[in-house]
């Protein structure tokens, strides 16, 4: 292992990790908006939104985020729309969590029993009440796993950013490669990298999980 | 409308798909009239409290409280609805807050009112109950019959004029009843107007001004309790009692077995 490679090229990872970062975030809080939208007209099932919905949900599980990449980078320009690969990779990743966030809400939302929903509008409470103090904290309680799940999934996925010429990890570590076949060390730096930005989530989520359960069932 | 009726119920009709529930009901409650709804199951007894309650939309006639009409899902309904208190069957406290939590979320974010005024209700209704120490837990950490007994103080802490109960004992262990039976006749000696559907004939001997006899959608018998239990007119109303009585053990018959 060469260590003066590793010392040397730590800066060019630390930008990667940062673009990598900035757009995964972007990306998954528009997923969390996208996926609260669609599972909230799924659940109150609105006429026509929801078949579109169901309908984007089938197609962003069903297709590979890379297709989905190549669609916005290399597509959508034949039609007019040119987007640069920042914006593609924000608007990619939130396509696809999208619609596994959808999935996670609602599960959290079914669980939450019709009798809640009547004793709090016995209460008085209306449907905007009953949602944010009954039955939104029920169902996050039961959404947050499968949330966090969701969130890791994603970050992993920003690894094929590199194929629309984003400057992610990935491509810093096959740039490298390729340039002076250090491959031991840039494939060394780049599941550290990865490792950096994931654990400190999946601990965070062990955490969350635990004190929502608290809050979610009193337990 | 005549001022000391509180809730008034005319030709209300509910059906769902081809089975008609309620078919035809009509009767004015007034303040301060404990109703006692009897009759077997299937017969429309907690339909009709949910009707009531507008948690269903009727298929006919009109239910008022006070001016008011109910009408399911209309803008003025949870305007309404804090003038009535429902307790159902299965306690449905909010799980994920506490006790204290439970009762007062509505007075806070419903009526506006001061939280450290509602608390110090809450706190004095939980003492009434003899709950005053499970103030801080969590409805899971409470039984059946303290869990009630804390929806009870959930649905009086809105100040409602008029409480429904649906068969709120019909899921507690037999030595828990008692304890929620208790505090709601507390609240009938206070002049508390209430409609009850239960099964413990007893109790409702006890409580009730009125007992209204309900079969097949339809208001059966209607009458005094004393009358109703030791006189009931309808052949209906009759069987439905006899169903509450067990023959004593033939004295021939164990004397035939030694």
């Amino acid at each position: 292992m060469d260590w003066n490679f590793i010392s040397q090229y730590t800066p060019m990872y630390i930008e990667a990790a940062k673009l990598t970062l900035w757009i995964g975030v972007l990306g998954i809080l528009s997923a969390i908006v996208i996926g609260l939208l669609c599972s909230i007209v799924q659940y109150y099932k609105i006429p026509i939104l929801s078949q579109i919905v169901s309908v984007y949900i089938e197609l962003s599980r069903n297709t590979p985020l890379l297709v989905q990449l190549f669609f916005l980078y290399f597509g959508f320009p034949k039609i007019g729309i040119v987007l640069s690969a920042e914006v593609c990779g924000v608007v990619g990743l939130a396509f696809l969590g999208g619609s596994y966030m959808a999935e996670g809400f609602r599960s959290g939302l079914e669980s939450v029993e019709t009798i809640q929903f009547e004793s709090a509008e016995s209460l008085g409470m209306n449907q905007l009440q009953v949602m944010r103090y009954v039955v939104i904290p029920q169902a996050l309680a039961v959404s947050v796993p499968a949330l966090v799940a969701n969130v890791i999934f994603l970050l992993k996925e920003t690894s094929v950013f590199s194929a629309i010429a984003l400057a992610d990890l990935m491509y810093v570590a096959k740039d490298l490669i390729g340039l002076y076949y250090m491959t031991t060390e840039s494939l060394f730096m780049l599941v550290l990298a990865y490792l950096i930005i994931l654990l400190p989530i999946s601990l965070l989520a062990v955490y969350l999980e635990r004190r929502l359960r608290y809050a979610g069932f009193g337990n | 409308m005549n001022k000391n009726i509180q809730l008034s119920i005319k030709d209300l009709v509910k059906s769902f798909d081809d089975n008609r529930i309620l078919n035809g009901i009509s009767t004015d409650i007034k303040k301060g009239e404990v109703v006692v709804v009897l009759g077997p199951s299937g017969c429309g007894k907690s339909t009709l409290l949910r009707c009531i309650n507008g948690l269903e939309a009727i298929n006919g006639g009109h239910v008022f409280i006070d001016e008011d009409e109910v009408v399911h899902n209309s803008k003025d309904l949870p305007k309404i609805r804090q003038k009535i208190g429902m307790v159902f069957q299965s306690y449905d406290l909010f799980p994920h807050k506490t006790i204290i939590d439970n009762i007062t979320l509505a007075p806070i974010k419903v009526q506006h009112r001061n939280k450290a005024e509602v608390t110090e209700e809450a706190e004095q209704l939980l003492e009434r109950v003899n709950l005053l120490d499970k103030a801080k837990a969590y409805p899971r950490q409470l039984s059946g019959g303290q869990k009630q007994r804390v929806a009870i103080v959930r649905a009086l802490c809105m100040h409602p004029e008029i409480m429904l109960f649906d068969e709120v004992t019909a899921a507690l262990d037999p030595e828990m009843v008692r304890e929620v039976l208790d505090v709601i006749l507390e609240l009938a000696n206070q002049g508390m107007t209430m409609i009850i559907v239960t099964h413990e004939m007893q109790f409702a001997r006890a409580v009730a001004d009125r007992i209204i006899f309900l079969d097949g959608g339809k208001i059966v018998e209607e009458a005094r309790p004393d009358e109703f239990f030791t006189a009931p007119k309808t052949a209906r109303a009759k069987a439905f009692l006899k169903t509450f009585e067990f023959d004593a053990k033939k004295k021939e018959m164990s004397r035939e077995a030694v």
